[in-house]
């Protein structure tokens, strides 16, 4: 009993540290007063003024244009980094490469964004590309720290299937494009679909990289977010957070149903 | 056949391997080469490392960027602060993450699966506006001093944001996740049955606990205190939105040298240092503790 009473309460507290920010934040966000932290009455004011600015929604579209580019090209190299590493066993300078591929993992994303904003100033320089910075430097960069956490999963999935029913397919005479598109793909297909998830939100959460190497007509969401909230609170940005948790916990819901469903099949 | 493989092995190798030397290798290495050179008004605001001029060819390069930093104790106490603030929060996830991690493993299946759910909503929601939250929370009017005073402990709101308590704070509460998560990972394969055994032949709970459990569970605590430790080092936005000039992090240094003074070679001999101090120890680490764990295997 005793047990059972210390099991409750650990988890009680833990949860409650975790759920009491968000949801004073949404709480909040049906407040109508400027001044954040004063009630004054329920009421929907600070979701109109969200769907009316343009900044925001602008932003929030370059987000996920660029969260979803950047998700794909990763999630293609990510795959071939993982087939590359567990699968083929001559590459020049292996070791390089394995330093290359996991070396973004434990980078500050502050050096990252440095690096890069520093290179593409020097590139411009000298050929002359990226003309200037903008969507397509942001996407770069995205896409190069994405790549090392796509495929870390995509490793682990390769290296813990049995590979002898490549081989198997092999002997049979197939050929070895078909192996790869109709076993290995099939088989690392959930791996390949969390890796995209992964890719999305890493991009769709960036503010640091980010900041650094944007440039005109490139700022997304956690950008104009911060430049909001950096010095004060904006009832907006409560709005904003309580749809934000609305999607996420949707789509967890929905995961979680889609499980439960399979598990019972 | 054959040919066809190889021809596919070459795009697959060399896709990522291109990109990777481009738009990481280079411009690491261009960070290390702006970082030894002299700093100049212009564009860009740095001398070349190698010019030509009617005394033939000139090397522009010094090592005064870094004896410049290591010589003053302001950018040596970030460093510090930084480590310090990782560590410190690294502990405190662990200690509050391995309890909860724990007692979810061990539920039942049906509502081990929705407290998953529950652990993974707040990881995927919004990193900024988790901190954002904490700012709305900790504020002067804000709802903690509300309660504070509601309750008598306090008469005045006390001003709880912009010091580094925030900062530890704001770091555990939005890494948490980051921690409890891998710890679950090894603690739901972990067979319950040990503990029962344990327990029968008469072992302490605490025994069982330092000889059983956490054993069992380590490489789940390496991994999240990994997970922690390594992004929290560079943190920028957490520092600069609840903290206040009590402490400054290394992170912000390397923003502001950037950004606010733009000097170019100092920034990057910062993070050169950052690589060499932060970055390295990490890589070596986990070098040391693949090959220890292959040895136990």
């Amino acid at each position: 009993m005793n047990k059972l009473f210390f099991k409750i309460f650990t988890l009680t507290i833990g949860f409650s540290f975790l759920y009491f920010p968000i949801l004073t934040l949404i709480a909040y966000s049906f407040n109508d007063n400027k001044r954040v932290m004063v009630w004054k009455g329920f009421s929907f004011r600070w979701y109109k003024e969200l769907f009316h600015n343009e900044q925001i929604l602008e932003a929030f579209y370059t987000s996920l244009k660029i969260a979803s580019l950047s998700a794909t090209f990763a999630t293609v190299m990510g795959v071939m980094i993982g087939f590359s590493l567990t699968r083929i066993s001559k590459i020049p300078a292996r070791p390089f490469f394995i330093f290359l591929s996991s070396s973004p993992l434990v980078m500050p994303e502050i050096i990252l964004g440095l690096s890069l904003l520093l290179f593409f100033i020097s590139s411009n320089h000298i050929i002359g590309f990226p003309s200037s910075k903008g969507q397509l430097t942001v996407l770069i960069s995205h896409i190069t720290f994405s790549v090392a956490f796509v495929a870390v999963i995509i490793q682990s999935r390769l290296s813990s299937y049995d590979k002898n029913i490549e081989e198997a397919a092999q002997d049979l005479g197939t050929i070895p494009n078909m192996i790869f598109w109709k076993i290995t793909a099939p088989v690392i297909l959930p791996a390949i679909l969390s890796g995209w998830l992964l890719a999305f939100t890493l991009s769709l959460d960036d503010l640091v990289v980010a900041s650094f190497t944007t440039g005109p007509g490139a700022n997304t969401l956690p950008i104009v977010v911060f430049s909001k909230v950096r010095l004060g609170l904006s009832p907006e940005v409560n709005a904003l957070s309580a749809i934000i948790m609305l999607i996420v916990i949707l789509a967890a819901i929905s995961i979680y149903l889609i499980n439960r469903s399979n598990i019972k099949k | 056949m054959i040919k066809n493989f190889k021809k596919q092995n070459v795009w697959f190798v060399f896709t990522p391997y291109l990109w990777l030397v481009l738009f990481f290798f280079v411009p690491l290495a261009l960070i290390f080469k702006i970082s030894i050179s002299v700093s100049e008004w212009g564009m860009p605001p740095y001398r070349d490392l190698f010019s030509l001029s009617e005394n033939g060819l000139e090397i522009n390069s010094t090592l005064g960027n870094y004896l410049f930093i290591f010589s003053d104790p302001f950018y040596i106490r970030s460093y510090l602060n930084s480590l310090s603030l990782a560590f410190t929060s690294t502990l405190l996830c662990l200690l509050i993450g391995y309890p909860i991690a724990f007692y979810v493993a061990k539920s039942k299946p049906s509502i081990r699966n929705i407290l998953l759910i529950m652990l993974i909503i707040p990881f995927w929601s919004s990193f900024l506006l988790r901190v954002y939250a904490w700012k709305v929370l900790l504020q002067g009017s804000g709802i903690i001093n509300s309660i504070l005073i509601h309750i008598g402990l306090i008469s005045e709101p006390i001003s709880m944001l912009h010091n580094h308590y925030a900062v530890i704070l704001g770091v555990v509460y939005t890494y948490l996740p980051f921690m409890i998560l891998p710890l679950y990972g090894y603690l739901v394969k972990f067979d319950l049955n040990l503990i029962d055994a344990s327990n029968d032949l008469g072992a302490k709970p605490i025994n069982t606990f330092v000889k059983v459990i956490l054993p069992l569970s380590l490489p789940g605590i390496v991994a999240g205190s990994m997970l922690v430790f390594i992004p929290v080092v560079g943190e920028y936005i957490i520092p600069e939105m609840l903290g206040g000039s009590d402490k400054l992090y290394f992170g912000k240094i390397i923003w502001d040298e950037f950004f606010v003074n733009r000097d170019w070679p100092i920034a990057s001999a910062l993070a050169m240092s950052g690589i060499v101090i932060l970055v390295f120890p990490i890589i070596i680490f986990q070098l040391m503790y693949a090959k220890y764990n292959f040895k136990n295997e």
